[in-house]
């Protein structure tokens, strides 16, 4: 049954405070089991790719780094290395590591923010307010260097637009030594919680195979054993400079999604750190006069998957054809794989655990065999959180405390 | 004042609407309700549903295929209501006024439904949280 | 695998393809028809094996083409099929989602975009267009925009 249900947006109300984007998923049920999804895209459509051909070559960074906002430092880097690749120019040794920089910082709160999302989904709010908390340091370090919590601007074809003060660098290896401490209890409290683990493991299993089929990228394909990574596959701005592990899991449920995420915070942690020290001296940019005919494919590693742009150019002022695929685009279906043969009080969380540019959750609805709604995302939401209690009671472990942070 | 605009301004209640937007002022409106800036101690309070609302609080172009839903929620709203358009997208569209599936900005659909709307803007890219609690508690003074 | 036995296994189709350009170590082109570009997607992804990326239509003035992205991981190479399709009329070219599941949203979206018909395709509905956006308006093509 895939027929969209007569004026399905007044039934599915959006839910407090986490409906976001707006996309439209129908849920087709046997008893409480999921059988069917269909989904309906096109809500948050803007016509990127046809804007960006009405752009010139420096304008579309400032265009696609509003694709999506947690990854708009990514799209921009793929955007820019396809251009340089057309042209056949490399940014200077600075702009690079600044670009990793930023991009790090972008996937430290990024992450955040769905370990956040991931523990309200589960009725965790305290998970919720504090993974929250410890974000706004990170933003507070980007505003300081580009000016902008989000939307950083930073990134430009041959180099970068701010630079990283030297006298600021100091201040900074303090404030992540302290993020350090802060992810590093929050990781643990998280990871040795055995209602997380009894709620997670073995819960939307994406197989290996599936994850072939389906082409997923980053966290969703490295918790299911996939371990690929563009920073380290095909090394762009610093990385291959500098020294760290590319975190997967083999069993490709939601638990080990959440254990990728969280141990890739403290990779860069790790990463932001030696790029600090080893930041080189020099001009952050170079003058680039022309783009010539060609074609390019460029690629970044965002905090949701591989991010791919291709570019083609035929050596006029703007791009003839501009493709842009964000990692959510093969992440989002294979909700198919890893939600069929689930139990409906685990929609919620197996598909927050794909993190789908943060928020396609709220347009759930569940149909039954006459095309009724029956349940919308606030039924879902709160079936997740009784699945939760009753595994509390089953296991007897206590409230989790504020003061054990 | 009608005491309904009165009860609104002491505590008012907000839905978001999402209508094509890059989710970088949605993530700024969630940051609100978190420690840092903690809203509900204006008595702003997220709600799930239109109907329980006072306010909208609206993200994004306003894409052809969200006007639609936009003026079914408008019309749902509990009236008197304030519109507020968070970021540069609502408010005018910006980088995406050439866009082909857009059909904004957003005041005009929704003075298609509601010619005498009450507005207000919030500009910026996206604008701080303490812009948006600014402008939104600006708003309700001036009503 | 490693450069020289990825090389080695697309010289295996070479008879399928226009030609094999290669740009650089990391990235690769090959041009082919477009009713020999199923066999050697499913070549590619098959018994190479490589990751798809994702698929682009353009509107190249006297053909359409769709190139299919490919990746291979151990050594970052992209590898781009560039099916070209000759018939501006009705373009059409084979659809590879029967195979590979993580293509059948591009495939609908390149259809809703450009008007190419993705035969066998089997969920051919619009994706990314308004409900009522009119039929046979396809905002990627060149007389679009003017």
């Amino acid at each position: 049954m895939k027929e969209t249900v007569k004026r399905p947006v007044l039934a599915v109300g959006p839910f407090h405070p986490l409906q976001e984007e707006m996309e439209f998923y129908q849920l087709t049920l046997d008893g409480e089991k999921v059988v069917d999804i269909d989904v309906r895209i096109s809500y948050n459509h803007r016509g990127m790719e046809g804007i960006s051909e009405t752009l010139q070559f420096d304008q579309v960074p400032f265009l696609v780094s509003r694709v999506c906002g947690i990854c708009s430092a990514s799209h921009p880097l793929a955007y820019i290395n396809a251009v340089e690749e057309i042209a056949g120019i490399t940014a200077p040794e600075r702009a690079q590591y600044i670009r990793v920089i930023i991009n790090e910082l972008e996937r430290i709160h990024s992450h955040m923010l769905w370990v956040g999302l991931a523990g309200h989904f589960i009725g965790y709010d305290t998970v919720f307010m504090w993974a929250w908390k410890y974000r706004e340091p990170v933003l507070d370090l980007l505003e300081q260097i580009t000016g902008n919590r989000n939307n950083y601007g930073n990134v430009k074809v041959g180099g970068c637009r701010e630079d990283i003060p030297n006298e600021l660098i100091p201040k900074m290896l303090k404030d992540l030594d302290k993020l350090d401490k802060k992810t590093w209890m929050l990781t643990k409290a998280v990871l040795d919680d055995p209602i997380i683990h009894a709620r997670l493991k073995g819960v939307g299993i994406l197989t290996k195979q599936a994850a072939i089929d389906y082409a997923v990228t980053g966290p969703t394909a490295r918790g299911s054993g996939i371990a690929i990574d563009v920073r380290r596959d095909d090394p762009y701005a610093a990385y291959a400079d500098l020294d760290w592990n590319v975190i997967s899991q083999p069993e490709g449920d939601v638990f080990a999604k959440a254990v990728v995420r969280l141990l890739e915070v403290l990779e860069s942690v790790k990463i932001i750190k030696q790029a600090l020290k080893k930041l080189p001296d020099g001009p952050i940019a170079i003058e680039v006069k022309e783009i010539p005919p060609g074609e390019g494919c460029g690629r970044a590693e965002a905090p949701r998957g591989e991010t791919f742009h291709y570019v083609r150019s035929d050596g006029g002022n703007r791009p003839v054809r501009h493709k842009i695929r964000a990692p959510s685009y093969v992440n989002v279906p294979s909700f198919k794989a890893s939600c069929l043969g689930g139990h409906i009080s685990d929609v919620t969380i197996t598909l927050a655990a794909v993190d789908p540019c943060y928020s396609c959750t709220e347009r759930l609805a569940v149909v039954d065999g006459h095309n009724n709604i029956i349940h919308n995302y606030e039924s879902l939401h709160q079936l997740s959180c009784e699945k939760t209690a009753r595994i509390k009671k089953e296991i007897g472990a206590p409230e989790w405390k504020l003061e054990d942070i | 004042m009608s005491w309904k605009i009165k009860a609104l301004k002491k505590s008012p209640w907000v839905f978001h609407v999402n209508v094509g937007a890059c989710n970088n002022c949605d993530i700024e409106i969630v940051n609100c309700l978190t420690p840092r800036f903690d809203v509900e101690r204006f008595g702003i309070k997220l709600v799930g549903s239109p109907r329980h609302a006072d306010a909208l609080l609206v993200t994004g172009v306003g894409t052809k295929q969200a006007a639609i839903r936009l003026r079914e929620v408008y019309r749902q709203t509990s009236k008197p209501c304030v519109v507020f358009l968070i970021g540069a997208c609502p408010c005018g569209m910006g980088i995406f006024s050439t866009g082909y599936h857009v059909a904004g900005p957003v005041d005009k659909i929704i003075r298609e439904v509601d010619p005498d709307a009450i507005i207000a803007y919030v500009p910026g890219c996206p604008p701080k949280p303490e812009a948006m609690i600014s402008g939104i508690l600006k708003a309700l003074a001036a009503l | 695998m490693n450069q020289e036995e990825l090389n080695n296994k697309l010289l295996e189709i070479k008879d399928k393809l226009i030609d094999i350009e290669r740009k650089s170590d990391k990235r690769i082109f090959l041009p082919c028809e477009a009713k020999n570009a199923y066999a050697v997607n499913k070549f590619l992804f098959e018994d190479v094996p490589l990751r798809f990326v994702i698929a682009t239509g353009i509107d190249a003035e006297d053909c359409f083409e769709v190139l299919y992205h490919f990746s291979n991981d151990e050594t970052g190479c992209v590898v781009t099929v560039k099916a070209i399709i000759r018939d501006r009329e009705k373009p059409a070219i084979e659809s590879i989602a029967p195979f590979l599941p993580g293509a059948e949203w591009i495939e609908r979206e390149i259809h809703d975009l450009l008007g190419i018909d993705f035969k066998n395709h089997p969920n051919l509905r619009r994706l990314i267009l308004s409900d009522d956006w009119p039929e046979g308006v396809y905002p990627l093509r060149k007389e679009a925009k003017k």
